[in-house]
C-alpha cells in the first residue's frame, strides 16, 4: 500500500477490458476513475487531478491521440497509451501527442503496473536532485523541477525533464539508447528505442534555439546521445 | 514421374535455340536446291555452247579440208594441211583418207565410237558424246564423200569442267552463308519473338517476390496484349485472393485480441491471489496461465505473419550494437552463462536494424536449441565484407539436410525425429525468424555445426549499413 491515494484515470471503450483493468489496478492498491470515450476522459481530467492516465489508441469519437493532446496543453501529468501494435506510426505518433510511453495490446497486469510504477518513481525522485545545473544559457534545476533558457522558463513534461537531468549529470559523456531507456524508463535492453528518440525530439523543439542543429543535446552516430556542456 | 525425370537427365533445347535450328535449316535446304538447279542448268548451258562452237569449229574445219585436198593428195601430205586448220582448245583432229587414219597423238581409231564412224561411213555427218580415258570427250564426224575420206574431230568437254568447278564453289559459300545467315535471322528473330515472353518471366518473379501489384503493360499489339491481358487477370485474382486471404488472418487475430487482453489482465489478478487458493485451483490456474500465454503468442505470431503478407510490414530501425545485443539476449532468455565467441575484432559493430524484431529472432532461435537440443552450446558472432553474423550452436541432433529449407516454413514440424517435434511450438517461430531477417535484406539458414559432428549452427546473416562510419570504437 505504497501509493495510497495515487490516482488513475483510465480510457478505455471495451467494457470488460475497463473492468479487468480495474481490477487489476485496484489490485495494486491504486485509485481508479474508469471512463469509456475521449470525451468523458477530458472531462473527467478537468474535473480532478489525476496522477497517471491510461488511453487506449483506439476510441470511438475523439480518438486516444486526440485526449494526449489536450491533456498535454494543460498539464504535465504521466501519461501512458495502449496500442493495437508496436510497429505501426501509432506509437510514434502517441508519444509526439505527448505519451509518456506505451502498452502494446494485449499486456499483463504486472507489466501495467510495472509502467506506471517506474512513471510515478520517475515523476516523484526529481525532488530529490540536488545541485543546479548551467550550460550556456540553459539552466536545470532539479530541486524545484524546472528548466530555464535564458532566463526564461521551459516547461518540459516529467519525461522530457528526467531525460535532461540524465544527460546533464554526464553531460559530455555519450549515453546510449539503452542506458536511457533504463535510467528515464525503467526499461532493459530491449526497451523501444524510439522513446528515446520521440522524446529527444520533443525536448529539443523546447530547450534548442535551432532544433535542427542542436546545440546541447546531440546525436553520436552509432552511439547515442550526449549533452554537450 | 519417370518422365519427368528423363525430361530433366536430357538437356532440352531451348525455344530459341530451336527456331534458330529452323532457321538455319531452312536456309540450307534452299540454298541446297538452288545450287543444285543452278549446277545442272550452267552445266547443261556451258555443255551445250561449247558443242555449238565446236561443231561450227569442225564443220569449217571439214570444209577447209574439203577445198584443200585434191584427188592426188598423198597421206603424207595430210598433217600440214591439217595443222593449217583452226583448231579449238581442247579439241584433236583425225582424218581418214581411204583406209588410212591421221591420228591424234593420244587418240587411236578404238577410241572412235562404232556407232558414229559406221555413220559417217554412210556419208551422213554426226556428233556423239562418248568418254576417252575417262574423260567427256565430244565426237564430230563429217564425211568427205568427194575423196573418200572423213573428218573427225574430238573435243575435250572437260574444260567446262573448271568452269562449273569455280560455279560449285561459289554456291558452295553461298550456301555456307545463307545457312549462317538464317541461324543468325532466326536467333535475331526468336530475340525479338520471346522478348514479351522476357517480360512476363520478370513480372511472374515479381509477383513470386511478393510484389502483388505487378502488371503487365499493354504493347498496342494484338496478339501480345491477349498475353499481357490474361497474365494481368490472373494477377489480380491472385492479388486478390492473397490480400482476402490476408486481411482474413489479420482480423481474425485483431478480433481475438480484446477477448485476450481480457483473459490476460483477469488471470493476471486471480495469479495475484494465487495464495488464496485450493492445491486444485491452482494446478488449474496454472494451466489456465501457461497456455493462455501459449495462445497469446501464437495469435501475435499469426498476426506478424499476416502482416508479412500483407506487405505491411515494416522495419522500425534503430542502432543496434552487434555485442550488447547478443549478451542482452542471451540475458532475456536466461542463458547468460552460454558462451559467446566474439570474433569481431575487438570493433564495436553496429547495424541498422528492428530492435524488436530481431530481438524476437533471437528469442525464437535460442528457444529453439532449448526445446529441441537441450540448449545452444555457444553463440559466435563475426564480420566479413559488409555483413554481420549471429550464429546459434547446439549438440542435438541437427537438421536434416532435406529439412533444412522446410523447418522455415510455417507450421512445419520437419521429418527428422526430435528436432521440431513436441508441443512447445506453434510452428510459426522460425518462419517468422525467415520473415524478418529477409525484411533486414538479410539470410538465415541451418547447417551443420561441422567441428564434432553433432549438432546444429543456425546462423543470421544482416548487411552492415553502406555508409559504414569510421568503425566507431567505445
Amino acid at each position: 500500500m505504497m501509493h495510497v491515494g495515487t490516482r488513475i484515470l483510465t480510457v478505455e471503450d471495451d467494457e470488460r477490458i475497463r473492468t479487468a483493468v480495474r481490477l487489476a489496478l485496484e489490485d495494486e492498491g491504486w485509485e481508479v476513475e474508469e471512463t469509456a470515450s475521449g470525451e468523458e476522459a477530458l472531462t473527467a481530467f478537468a474535473r480532478a487531478p489525476v496522477d497517471v492516465v491510461l488511453i487506449d489508441i483506439m476510441l470511438p469519437g475523439v480518438d486516444g491521440f486526440e485526449v494526449c493532446r489536450s491533456i498535454r496543453r494543460t498539464s504535465a501529468v504521466p501519461i501512458v497509451m495502449v496500442t493495437a501494435r508496436a510497429d505501426t506510426h501509432d506509437v510514434v505518433a502517441g508519444l509526439e501527442a505527448g505519451a509518456d510511453d506505451y502498452l502494446t495490446k494485449p499486456f499483463a497486469p504486472k507489466e501495467l503496473s510495472a509502467r506506471i510504477r517506474a512513471l510515478l518513481r520517475r515523476y516523484r525522485s526529481s525532488e530529490t536532485m540536488p545541485e543546479t545545473m548551467l550550460f550556456d544559457q540553459l539552466e536545470v534545476v532539479p530541486e524545484e523541477g524546472v528548466v530555464r533558457l535564458g532566463g526564461i522558463e521551459v516547461h518540459l513534461t516529467r519525461t522530457e525533464f528526467q531525460l535532461l537531468v540524465e544527460l546533464g549529470h554526464q553531460a559530455g559523456k555519450v549515453l546510449s539508447r539503452e542506458d536511457l531507456l533504463e535510467r528515464v524508463w525503467g526499461y532493459d535492453y530491449f526497451g523501444d528505442g524510439r522513446l528515446v528518440d520521440v522524446h529527444v525530439r520533443r525536448l529539443r523543439t523546447k530547450i534548442e534555439p535551432d532544433p535542427a542543429n542542436p546545440r546541447f543535446v546531440v546525436t553520436v552516430r552509432g552511439m547515442g546521445y550526449k549533452l554537450q556542456p | 514421374m519417370a518422365a519427368a525425370e528423363q525430361r530433366s537427365t536430357l538437356t532440352p533445347i531451348g525455344l530459341r535455340a530451336r527456331i534458330s535450328l529452323a532457321f538455319a535449316i531452312g536456309g540450307l535446304v534452299l540454298s541446297v536446291v538452288l545450287a543444285g538447279v543452278t549446277m545442272v542448268l550452267s552445266r547443261e548451258q556451258l555443255i551445250s555452247t561449247r558443242e555449238e562452237s565446236a561443231a561450227a569449229v569442225a564443220v569449217n574445219n571439214a570444209v577447209r579440208l574439203n577445198n584443200q585436198l585434191t584427188p592426188d593428195t598423198a597421206f603424207e601430205d595430210l598433217p600440214s594441211i591439217v595443222d593449217s586448220l583452226t583448231s579449238l582448245e581442247g579439241s584433236q583432229p583425225l582424218v581418214r583418207l581411204g583406209d588410212e587414219w591421221l591420228l591424234a597423238p593420244e587418240l587411236g581409231r578404238a577410241d572412235l565410237p562404232g556407232m558414229l564412224t559406221a555413220r559417217i561411213q554412210d556419208g551422213q555427218p554426226g556428233q556423239m558424246r562418248t568418254y576417252v580415258a575417262g574423260q567427256p570427250q565430244l565426237v564430230i564426224g563429217l564425211p568427205l564423200p568427194s575423196f573418200d575420206a572423213a573428218y573427225y574431230e574430238v573435243v575435250n568437254l572437260d574444260g567446262v569442267a573448271d568452269t562449273l568447278g569455280s560455279i560449285r564453289f561459289i554456291l558452295l559459300s553461298a550456301g555456307a552463308a545463307t545457312t549462317l545467315l538464317g541461324a543468325i535471322i532466326g536467333w535475331w528473330a526468336s530475340r525479338r519473338t520471346l522478348l514479351p515472353l522476357r517480360r512476363v518471366r520478370s513480372a511472374a518473379e515479381a509477383i513470386a517476390g511478393g510484389r502483388l501489384d505487378t502488371r503487365l503493360e499493354r504493347q498496342a499489339d494484338p496478339d501480345l496484349d491477349a498475353l499481357a491481358d490474361s497474365f494481368n487477370g490472373m494477377a489480380e485474382a491472385l492479388e486478390a485472393r492473397i490480400r482476402r486471404d490476408a486481411r482474413f488472418a489479420s482480423e481474425v487475430s485483431h478480433e481475438l485480441r480484446s477477448p485476450l487482453m481480457t483473459l490476460t489482465t483477469t488471470v493476471g489478478v486471480l495469479e495475484a491471489r494465487r495464495d488464496q487458493f485450493s492445491e486444485r485451483s491452482r494446478t488449474a490456474l496454472d494451466l489456465l496461465s501457461q497456455d493462455l500465454s501459449r495462445f497469446s503468442r501464437m495469435v501475435e505470431d499469426l498476426l506478424e505473419i499476416s502482416r508479412f503478407d500483407a506487405g505491411a510490414a515494416s522495419l522500425e530501425l534503430t542502432e543496434i550494437n552487434v555485442a550488447n545485443f547478443v549478451h542482452a539476449s542471451l540475458g532475456a532468455a536466461h542463458l547468460g552463462d552460454v558462451f559467446v565467441e566474439d570474433r569481431l575484432g575487438g570493433q564495436s559493430v553496429v547495424i541498422d536494424g528492428d530492435k524488436r524484431r530481431l530481438a524476437r529472432v533471437m528469442a525464437n532461435l535460442l528457444g529453439n536449441a532449448t526445446s529441441h537440443a537441450g540448449g545452444p552450446t555457444g553463440v559466435f558472432m563475426e564480420q566479413e565484407a559488409g555483413v554481420v553474423r549471429i550464429g546459434v550452436e547446439d549438440d542435438g541432433p541437427g537438421v536434416a539436410p532435406g529439412d533444412r529449407e522446410l523447418i522455415f516454413d510455417r507450421f512445419s514440424r520437419g521429418s527428422s525425429a526430435g528436432r521440431r517435434g513436441g508441443g512447445s511450438g506453434a510452428g510459426l517461430g522460425l518462419s517468422l525468424v525467415w520473415e524478418d531477417i529477409r525484411l533486414h535484406d538479410g539470410r538465415v539458414w541451418v547447417e551443420d555445426r561441422g567441428d564434432s559432428g553433432r549438432g546444429a549452427r543456425f546462423v543470421v546473416e544482416l548487411p552492415l549499413p553502406e555508409d559504414d562510419p569510421e568503425s566507431v570504437t567505445v
